[in-house]
């Protein structure tokens, strides 16, 4: 057993399966450290994956169908946006609102496009780095050659960096800390909203690309719980980009581990608990307290 | 001051506005999905026309529609609960899962007691289950302070993983995931028992029980004590502590009677059609909650109007299919959400705008 987990395969697993968390736990750390909660970020990778899948289906570009991902995970965040930050109304309910029209409205353009309710037909995979170490392994090489995984571990370590070592991140930091300190210097609390929900679009947006990509298709349904995942690993990882990307890579790790050990005497869905579990607990404040920033779900109302 | 409370617009009342954003918000959605509708190159008169039609217009479809409206008057009542007192339960649906399988595991193993012993423990079966699954947020809010939306959101996950871990290894039926049938007393007999007219569809006499809860909820917050406390903590906790009202008692017990009541879904499913527990019976019906509960403005009498609505748009979707893909139906249930939120807002400020230009006309 110990063999088989430090495998390149498991390894490779892993990398699969936290490449998504990790971008969309991000996503959520832009939005909430400006103030805004994103339940949406369901919908966000499952709207993704669906327009990378149909840019990729008619342009037969896998690079096209990346930015239609980025673009269809905008679309919906720029929705949340809208409705939390300007109409002020309550950005839980609004989120879930998103996560069933996201389920909706892809369901219903597969029908109209592809003639099915479950799934597209096969799309090509971003083309991959070639690494002359792994040439007898091609399914690792395929995975760990991925652009979109390098990409991720930049856009880790660059959103550390963006987040708290630049103006832009104190600026966001501030108006979901506290607006009407903000507002009083003179930074506008609607826009660095946007931009941080924006951000949460583009990010969960590669995301369900990452996942239409992986799996050559899309399917109903396929974000399954992801998004809600990823909100659990950006608390344990106390709304910091390295802690939420750290925690995703620990719920990555678990669930390669599960799909390991299926069939064996330890019941698989005791480990699927696992991040479930440790959000609890991290919320107890059992290990350490884990708390939001200030302001987050609260709308700004500028004192007239 | 005095002069313009004298003057109030009867659009400006409170009472008028919460019964007009649900139904403004309904027909914008309708709207919306005759656009949907328009892209598929149907008619959209003819869809909802077969949508109405197929749905209120046969006794086997009303029956449909008010088997799907059972769990719903559930789920909106535990959420409304809870929204009044001031906590969000995005648990319903775990809550619910974990009732009716207590109601389904506890009705396989009393064969042989009477039926009326064994409905009223069946019931209570679910009630305490998905109590339980509600009174853990509760308790974690109360004590830790940690949200309830984030825990109630895990807490659907371990639910559904705990489930079917049970139904997949423990009390399964060999290479099924369901449970064995609960004993024939604790069945609640289907409508078509006794009117032969509702012959073939699944309602069943626990939707009596969901009314009954609806009233139960009504009169437990608007006529009691302890309402009256649950509602003061929902409008302000501070006020409410220094009145010597206990927050932390009353955000426990309301999760957990919400709680206890998604548990109650079960009398529905389990009970009263399927006799058996079975992974993933329920699709989403916990977050419908969220919205029957939204417009039906957490009034227990709304949400029973709500559920309803949204009962029939479920069976809709599957009568026009052949027309427009039926997912059209989730399309129209989100955007009815994102409207009632918004209105709150958008709409009462385009009835003042409007009430100030009428009055401004009357003036001249």
């Amino acid at each position: 057993m110990i063999s088989q987990i430090f495998s390149l395969a498991f390894l490779a697993q892993t990398i699969r399966i936290t490449v998504p968390y990790s971008l969309a736990s991000l996503g959520g750390v832009y939005s909430e450290r400006g103030g805004v909660v994103n339940i949406a970020l369901e919908g966000i990778i499952l709207n993704g994956a669906f327009c990378a899948t149909v840019g990729t289906y008619y342009t037969g570009s896998p690079w096209f169908g990346l930015l239609c991902g980025i673009a269809g995970g905008l679309l919906v965040a720029a929705i949340h946006a809208v409705i939390s930050i300007h109409v002020k109304a309550d950005q839980i309910i609004s989120g879930i609102a998103l996560n069933l029209f996201a389920v909706g409205i892809t369901k219903f353009v597969l029908q109209i496009l592809f003639q099915s309710s479950s799934n597209s037909p096969r799309i090509a995979g971003l083309p991959y780095i070639k690494l002359a170490f792994l040439k007898d392994q091609p399914d690792v090489e395929h995975l760990l050659g991925n652009p979109l995984v390098l990409l991720t571990v930049l856009i880790v370590i660059a959103s550390h960096f963006i987040i708290f070592k630049t103006r832009f991140g104190l600026r966001l930091r501030s108006v979901g800390e506290n607006p009407e300190a903000a507002d009083t210097v003179g930074i506008s609390v609607t826009l660095y909203r946007y931009y941080g929900v924006l951000i949460s679009g583009v990010l969960a947006g590669l995301a369900g690309a990452w996942l239409a990509f992986d799996q050559h298709s899309f399917t109903d349904g396929m974000s399954a719980g992801r998004g809600y995942i990823a909100l659990a690993a950006m608390i344990v990882g106390k709304w910091n980009p390295l802690g939420a990307a750290a925690a995703c890579l620990l719920f990555g790790f678990a669930e390669s581990l599960q799909i390991q050990l299926q069939g064996g005497s330890l019941p698989t869905q005791f480990i699927q608990m696992i991040p479930y579990l440790a959000t609890i607990i991290v919320l107890a404040g059992f290990i350490g307290k884990s708390a939001a920033p200030g302001a987050d779900g609260i709308p700004y109302e500028k004192e007239k | 001051m005095a002069d313009q409370t004298k003057r109030r617009h009867w659009l400006e009342h409170p009472a008028t506005q919460n019964f007009l954003i649900p139904i403004f918000a309904v027909v914008l959605s309708f709207a919306v999905g005759a656009i949907f509708i328009l892209i598929v190159g149907q008619n959209p008169f003819q869809v909802y026309s077969v949508l109405f039609s197929q749905t209120l217009g046969t006794s086997y479809g009303i029956g449909q529609l008010l088997f799907k409206t059972t769990p719903l008057i559930f789920a909106g009542l535990s959420v409304a609960i809870c929204f009044k007192a001031g906590l969000f339960n995005i648990g319903a649906e775990g809550q619910l899962q974990i009732g009716a399988f207590m109601t389904a595991l506890v009705g396989m193993y009393t064969v042989g007691v009477p039926a009326f012993l064994e409905i009223p423990l069946l019931i209570l079966a679910g009630m305490i289950g998905g109590g339980i699954w509600g009174f853990i947020p509760g308790y974690l809010k109360a004590k830790t302070g940690a949200h309830e939306v984030i825990n109630t959101i895990m807490l659907n996950f371990i639910a559904a993983a705990l489930v079917s871990f049970f139904v997949t290894n423990l009390f399964n039926v060999p290479a099924t995931v369901h449970t064995p049938e609960i004993a024939p007393t604790g069945k609640i007999p289907r409508f078509d028992t006794i009117f032969s007219s509702f012959s073939g569809s699944p309602v069943n006499f626990s939707i009596l029980i969901a009314i009954l809860a609806a009233v139960a909820v009504w009169y437990y917050v608007d006529k009691t004590r302890y309402g009256y406390e649950l509602r003061v903590v929902g409008l302000n906790s501070k006020a409410a502590e220094y009145g010597g009202i206990s927050v932390a008692k009353n955000i426990i017990l309301s999760m957990t009677i919400g709680g206890a009541i998604a548990g109650l879904v079960g009398t529905n499913y389990v009970m009263g059609y399927k006799y058996y527990f079975e992974e993933g019976f329920s699709t989403g019906t916990g977050f419908m909650g969220i919205a029957v509960a939204l417009l039906g403005n957490n009034n227990p009498f709304g949400v029973i109007l709500a559920a309803l609505l949204f009962g029939m748009l479920e069976y809709g979707g599957l009568v026009i299919n052949t027309m427009v893909p039926k997912e059209l139906v989730s399309i129209l249930q989100a955007i009815v959400i994102i409207f009632v939120i918004s209105s709150n807002k958008i709409f009462r400020k385009i009835l003042v705008n409007f009430i100030k230009k009428r009055t401004l006309r009357v003036n001249d």
